[in-house]
C-alpha cells in the first residue's frame, strides 16, 4: 500500500460552506416570506374581530359563520363549483381524446394544431377574454339576423369559454404521460384478441389514467380561480364568486372576503396537490 | 408430426415510403416445425413477423395461416400470438391477470380460465407467482410469463420475436433448451425471430437465413452451415474462410477454380457458374488440417504459420499460403500430447490439407 498525500482543504471548505450556509438559509427564509407574506395576512385577518381586516383585534370565527348565511356567496359559490366541474369533463374528455389523436397519428394540420393548442397557454388573458367575448357577440348577433332567436351570455357561454382554455391544459399533462407509454402493450393486447375499443378501455386508459386525472384536476382549479376570462363572458344575472369577490372589494375590504378567500385558497391548494400526487403515482 | 402448412407467404413484400424492407419473400413453413428466422438487423425479418402477427399489412402478396389468407385480417382476429423481445407485459395488472387476457377476450368463463390459467404457470415453473405483478419479476422469469401468456391460448402458431435478447448469456442458454423442450412438448409451431447464429442452430428444425429484405436460403441447421448457398450465408453463420477466383473447369462431381495468385483449387459447385464466373471459395477453419510433413497422394499446399492461439480444446491457426492469401486453421486438441502435429509456432512450415467435398464454391 502506497499512501498517496490528500490536500487538506476540507476544514477549509468546511468554514466557507458554513457562511455560505447560512447566507443560503437567509436567502431562503427572504423567499419564502415574499411569496407567502400576504397570503399569511390574508388568512389571519379572516379571524380578526376589526370589521375592516386590517388590525389584529381578537380571534372570531364569526366572518366564516356570516358567509354560511351569505345566499348570494352560496349562490356564487355553487354557480362557479358548477362551471368548474361542467368544464373539467368537457375538457378533460376532449383533450384526452386530442392528446392521443396528437401523439398516434400523423394527419395533416397537425403541425398547425400542435401550435395553436399552446396558444390559450401563453397569449395573454385579458386577449383571450376579449377575443370570446368579441366572438360570442359576434356569433350571437350572426344568429339573431339569421334566425331572430336572441341569446344572451350567461354560465354556458363560461363554461364553453373556459373549456376553451383548459383543453390546452389537459392535452399538455396527458401527453406526458402518452410520451412513456409503450405502444407494444396495445399490440401485445390485440395479439391476444382484443379489439381497438377493448385496448382503449383495459390497457391504454387504465395506464394513462394519473395523466387523465392531473389533467381534470389542474383544469378545475384552472377553472375555479378563473377571474378574467369568466367576468368577461359571464353576462348580467349570472354569479360568479371570483366575480362575486372583486364587485365586494370595490366597495369595501371586510374579513368575509378574507373567509372566502382562504377557503378558495385551501381547495385550490388541495386540488394541485391532489393532481401532483396522482401523477407521481404513475411512477 | 404431419407435413401439412402452417404458414405460407406467397411473394410478400413491404414497402416503408421508400425503403423495401421485406422483398417479394415465400416461405412454407410446416406444421409443428420450429422455424427460424435469421439475419442481420434491419434484414426484414422482424417486418416479416409482424405482418405474420398481423402488426403490419404486406404492401404485396399474400400470407396464409392453416391455408386460410389473412393478408388483410388484423392481429385480434388472427389465430396466432406473439412473444414480444421487451415482454409487453402488461404492469398495471398481475401475472395471472396478463395470463387471462388472451382467454377472458374469447370469452371463456372465469370457471374455466383460473385452471388454464394455473397449468400455464405451472408449464412455465411459475406456479406460486400469479398473484404478482411483472415488475416484481426478474427479466427471465417475465420472459416466461410473456410466453405462458401466449401459450395459454393454444395458437395455431407461436411468434417470437429475439426473446432471449434481454438476457444474459447464462439464463439465455437454459432458456433456449427451455423453449426448445417447450416446442415439443405443446406441439405448437414456434417461427423464431433472432440475429444470434448460434440461437438458431441450436433450437430450430429449419432456419431462413434474410439479407437485405431477402429470403437467401432455406433448410435445416445442418444445410445452412455445410451447404451455404451463398457467400453471405457462409460468412454470416459461423467462420469460413474465402478464396476469390475463377471457374476453369466444370467437373463432376469436383469443379476446379484458378485462385487470384495462379493456384488451381478443387470443389463442389454451389448452384450453375459456367466457366469463367468470377467465384468465391469457402472452407470452414475445422475442415482444414495443419500436418509437418506432406501427406501422401492427397491434394496439400505449403505455408507458413502466422499466428498461433490456443484455447483449450481447439488451437486456432492463422497460416499464409502467398502473398495474398491467409487462411484460419482450427485444429481440435484431439491428437496423442506426444505428437509434433498438435504444437504450433510462429513461422514454422507445414502443409494444409482439405477434402474438397468441403470446399463449396459460390456465385462470387
Amino acid at each position: 500500500m502506497i499512501d498517496v498525500p490528500v490536500p487538506s482543504s476540507r476544514p477549509r471548505s468546511d468554514n466557507r460552506s458554513t457562511a455560505g450556509r447560512r447566507l443560503l438559509g437567509l436567502h431562503t427564509w427572504l423567499t419564502y416570506i415574499f411569496l407567502y407574506a400576504p397570503i399569511v395576512i390574508l388568512v389571519l385577518f379572516s379571524f380578526t374581530t376589526d370589521t375592516f381586516g386590517v388590525r389584529w383585534t381578537g380571534f372570531t370565527l364569526d366572518w366564516y359563520l356570516r358567509l354560511a348565511r351569505d345566499t348570494r356567496m352560496i349562490n356564487a359559490t355553487i354557480n362557479t363549483l358548477w362551471v368548474a366541474l361542467v368544464a373539467t369533463i368537457i375538457s378533460t374528455v376532449c383533450g384526452t381524446l386530442l392528446a392521443l389523436a396528437m401523439e398516434r397519428y400523423r394527419f395533416r394540420g397537425r403541425n398547425g394544431m400542435d401550435a395553436l393548442l399552446y396558444l390559450p397557454i401563453v397569449i395573454p388573458e385579458i386577449v383571450m377574454a376579449l377575443a370570446l367575448l368579441a366572438f360570442f357577440s359576434f356569433a350571437f348577433g350572426l344568429l339573431e339576423s339569421l334566425t331572430g332567436i336572441k341569446l344572451r351570455m350567461n354560465i354556458w357561454t363560461v363554461i364553453v369559454s373556459h373549456v376553451a382554455f383548459c383543453i390546452s391544459f389537459v392535452v399538455v399533462v396527458v401527453r406526458a404521460s402518452l410520451k412513456g407509454f409503450d405502444m407494444r402493450l396495445e399490440e401485445a393486447a390485440a395479439d391476444l384478441g382484443a379489439n381497438p375499443q377493448t385496448i382503449f378501455w383495459r390497457i391504454t386508459l387504465p395506464l394513462i389514467m394519473p395523466g387523465v386525472i392531473g389533467g381534470a384536476l389542474l383544469a378545475f382549479t384552472l377553472s375555479l380561480d378563473d377571474f378574467i376570462i369568466s367576468f368577461f363572458t359571464v353576462g348580467p344575472g349570472t354569479n360568479l364568486l371570483p366575480v362575486e369577490v372583486y364587485g365586494r372589494v370595490k366597495r369595501a375590504i371586510t374579513p368575509s372576503i378574507n373567509a372566502i378567500s382562504t377557503i378558495m385558497l385551501l381547495v385550490s391548494m388541495g386540488l394541485v396537490f391532489l393532481s401532483q400526487f396522482v401523477q407521481r403515482q404513475r411512477d | 408430426m404431419t407435413n401439412a402448412s402452417a404458414v405460407v407467404l406467397q411473394q410478400v413484400t413491404k414497402r416503408f415510403q421508400n425503403v423495401t424492407a421485406v422483398d417479394a419473400i415465400d416461405l412454407d413453413i410446416r406444421d409443428g416445425e420450429f422455424f427460424s428466422m435469421l439475419g442481420p438487423s434491419g434484414c426484414g425479418k422482424t417486418t416479416t413477423l409482424r405482418m405474420i402477427a398481423g402488426f403490419e399489412f404486406p404492401s404485396a402478396g399474400v400470407i396464409s395461416l392453416d391455408g386460410v389468407h389473412v393478408e388483410k385480417i388484423p392481429a385480434h382476429l388472427r389465430n396466432v400470438n406473439t412473444v414480444f423481445q421487451s415482454y409487453a407485459l402488461f404492469p398495471h395488472m398481475t401475472v395471472a391477470e396478463n395470463i387471462a387476457f388472451g382467454l377472458e377476450m374469447k370469452n371463456f368463463s372465469r370457471a374455466d380460465i383460473k385452471p388454464r390459467v394455473d397449468a400455464a404457470l405451472a408449464m412455465v415453473q411459475l406456479a406460486n407467482y400469479g398473484a404478482r405483478r411483472p415488475k416484481q419479476l426478474s427479466g427471465g422469469q417475465q420472459q416466461r410469463v410473456a410466453l405462458a401468456r401466449a401459450l395459454v391460448n393454444r395458437p395455431k402458431v407461436l411468434l417470437l420475436d429475439e426473446p432471449l435478447g434481454a438476457l444474459d448469456l447464462k439464463l439465455r442458454k437454459e432458456m433456449q433448451i427451455e423453449l426448445k423442450r417447450l416446442q415439443q412438448e405443446v406441439g405448437i409451431t414456434f417461427i423464431y425471430v433472432t440475429h444470434d447464429q448460434e440461437e438458431a442452430l441450436t433450437m430450430s428444425d429449419r432456419i431462413a437465413v434474410m439479407n437485405q429484405g431477402k429470403l437467401l436460403q432455406v433448410g435445416s441447421p445442418t444445410e445452412i452451415y455445410e451447404r451455404p448457398s451463398s457467400r453471405f450465408v457462409a460468412d454470416f453463420i459461423g467462420e469460413a474462410n474465402f478464396i476469390e477466383g475463377h471457374v476453369t473447369e466444370i467437373g463432376s462431381p469436383y469443379c476446379t477454380v484458378r485462385a487470384s495468385n495462379g493456384l488451381e483449387l478443387k470443389g463442389i459447385l454451389q448452384g450453375t457458374s459456367p466457366v469463367g464466373t468470377a467465384v468465391t471459395i469457402a472452407i470452414r477453419p475445422e475442415k482444414l488440417r495443419l500436418t509437418v510433413q506432406a501427406p501422401d497422394n492427397v491434394f496439400t499446399l505449403a505455408a507458413k504459420v502466422e499466428q498461433v492461439v490456443y484455447i483449450g480444446s481447439d488451437t486456432r491457426l492463422t497460416v499464409r499460403l502467398s502473398d495474398t492469401i491467409t487462411l484460419d486453421v482450427w485444429e481440435q486438441n484431439n491428437r496423442s500430447t506426444l505428437d509434433r502435429d498438435a504444437y504450433w509456432q510462429r513461422d514454422e512450415a507445414g502443409f494444409v490439407t482439405w477434402n474438397p467435398d468441403n470446399a463449396l464454391i459460390l456465385t462470387a
